[in-house]
């Protein structure tokens, strides 16, 4: 028990989730979550799920104090999701936490949401060896990072330049009247297609960097719809879904795999709600095997938005000393990976 | 009795701490208030933390809650209410919702009709119409300025000065007006006076009035819009 008890608090988009963490130890969890509030949207809503934050939050703070079996009062330190995300929907999380830190007596740690999805990591696998590389895909977010240390050394080896990757799979689920959000079905429809009939752009490829771009392959993939159409062409979905996934899938592990060779480093994580993905799992284990490269990828619960990714991180930054945070912490809406712990 | 108020539901983060004797005596031990539309989130809890410095109080000696549920622009009235949720969850004690042109009003001690009015931002107002200090009449509603008849009953309120000449106001200075912005010590009285009475007090949920600003997509843009 030597370990202090952390209580994590994540409303950065359209989760609200809480957490008990001890080191790297999941103790109990708790998700809310508003996404079938935006399903007819195509996209979540800000203010629909800032709303949804509020209500969810005690209630999701007491379920996942029922779940670890701890009191409140065992609590050590809260640890908050501080950026980067929606400003009104990390707003409820931060006023939260900090109300429960002020009413406990203990320290309040506002930390980064996108160190958060490779610290969630340690909970499934034990401790990350330093350095490890981390590619982080949501739909928020395409980043590659090089890990010194979760807590206090954090580099961005590079970002995609315009859509995020899930965001990419939204818009082509849209194209391909498949429901939103566009993962799942676009990884169940590729299954059963053929990737090798159409062969769409990737993205920034070859171009000596670390960055991603997404947003041309959409476009390309609904120029491949239109003129399907107008051809009056059978529109093959399984094919078009197959193509565009290998597309996105061989970007991201190629790059991933490149940095972890350029920097002699030994371990990948793969984070964040598209990590679930089939396809990029299975060629990324087949390019990190070939190239003696040890895959992490959490349990699709522990990589999308949840408490315990914060406390996960939260663990960390008070294992490494670092001061709390004040309680006139500021949400930072884009907060840099550099920055585990919010200042 | 001891009660901490606050509300966020204006460009004010004010924050009080009242206490009632047994005979429903009351007494403010602290209260403060700063004006910053942009910074609810950064200012609520130092703020609380500094009044219970300044009262000689811990949170432990807090007997209730009441927190400011609007209406109001959403994202600073959610500070208050997120706030107000986990403390009272914390400690293990009630919270109560206060509706925030009460406060405003209760503010007034008027003894005849008059309407209350913030800001609701999109060149609308949250107004109410109130008999006197302590009875409000109907719902709070939001409107455009020159769609509400004023019945040329005197008006309160930010968001009377703001669209002044809509009301047809425009000549009162803005003492008129006062106060212009909620005083937590006024609803820590408010809370406190019900409580006493044994009348209730809203439940700490926010006073929305509109529905999210979202609409549903239509077909996809067309990429190739120059083929024939």
């Amino acid at each position: 028990m030597s370990e202090p008890l952390i209580l994590g608090i994540e409303t950065s988009c359209d989760e609200t989730g809480v957490a008990l963490v001890r080191g790297c130890e999941l103790l109990g969890d708790s998700v809310a979550s508003s996404v079938d509030q935006h399903v007819r949207f195509g996209g979540v809503v800000p203010e629909v799920a800032s709303r949804a934050h509020l209500e969810a939050m005690t209630p999701t703070v007491r379920r996942a104090l029922d779940d670890a079996g701890v009191k409140l009062s065992d609590v050590d330190a809260v640890a908050v999701t501080a950026g980067p995300g929606l400003a009104g929907a990390l707003l409820v999380g931060v006023s939260a936490a900090k109300a429960y830190a002020m009413a406990l007596g203990k320290p309040l740690y506002g930390v980064n949401h996108l160190v958060g999805h490779v610290a969630v990591d340690q909970l499934e696998h034990g401790p990350l060896p330093k350095p490890s590389i981390a590619l982080l895909v949501s739909g928020g977010h395409t980043s590659l990072l090089l890990v010194n240390d979760l807590a206090t050394d954090v580099v961005s080896l590079g970002d995609t330049v315009d859509d995020a990757a899930g965001e990419a799979y939204d818009k082509v689920a849209r194209l391909l009247e498949l429901p939103y959000p566009g993962g799942p079905p676009i990884d169940q429809a590729a299954q059963r297609g053929n990737p090798k009939t159409i062969r769409f752009p990737r993205g920034k490829w070859g171009d000596g960097t670390y960055d991603f771009s997404f947003s041309g392959l959409k476009t390309a993939v609904a120029r491949h719809v239109e003129d399907s159409e107008r051809r009056g062409d059978p529109l093959v979905v399984a094919d078009i879904a197959a193509a565009f996934q290998e597309s996105v899938v061989d970007v991201l592990t190629r790059k991933a795999v490149d940095a972890c060779v350029e920097h002699g480093v030994s371990t990948l994580v793969i984070s964040g709600g598209v990590a679930a993905n089939s396809a990029l799992r299975a060629l990324a284990q087949q390019r990190c095997t070939e190239a003696g490269i040890e895959l992490r990828v959490p349990r699709p619960r522990l990589c999308t938005d949840n408490g315990a990714m914060i406390a996960a991180l939260g663990a960390e930054v008070v294992a490494a000393g670092l001061p709390p945070s004040a309680l006139d912490l500021a949400t930072d809406t884009s907060l840099p990976v550099e920055s585990p712990l919010a200042v | 009795m001891l009660l901490l108020a606050f509300d966020t539901a204006t460009p004010a983060v004010t924050a009080a701490i009242g206490e009632t004797t047994p005979d429903g005596a009351f007494t403010l031990r602290a209260g403060a208030s700063s004006v910053d539309a942009r910074r609810h989130g950064e200012l609520l809890t130092p703020t609380i933390q500094d009044l219970l410095t300044e009262s000689g109080l811990v949170l432990g000696d807090l007997d209730h809650i009441a927190v400011g549920i609007g209406p109001g622009p959403y994202t600073g009235l959610r500070v208050g209410l997120a706030t107000g949720h986990a403390l009272a969850d914390a400690l293990g004690i009630p919270c109560h919702g206060v509706t925030t042109l009460d406060t405003l009003a209760f503010a007034t001690k008027r003894t005849g009709p008059f309407l209350g009015l913030t800001d609701a931002r999109r060149k609308e107002v949250f107004w109410a119409r109130y008999d006197d200090h302590l009875t409000r009449v109907g719902e709070v509603r939001v409107d455009r300025p020159a769609e509400i008849d004023t019945e040329g009953l005197p008006l309160i309120g930010d968001g009377a000065r703001m669209y002044a000449e809509a009301l047809g106001v425009d000549g009162q200075g803005a003492e008129a007006l006062e106060p212009l912005l909620p005083d937590a010590a006024a609803m820590a009285e408010l809370a406190l006076r019900r409580l006493h009475a044994g009348l209730p007090l809203p439940e700490p949920a926010p006073l929305y009035l509109r529905r999210p600003d979202a609409v549903e997509p239509g077909a996809p843009k067309k990429v190739r819009q120059w083929v024939k």
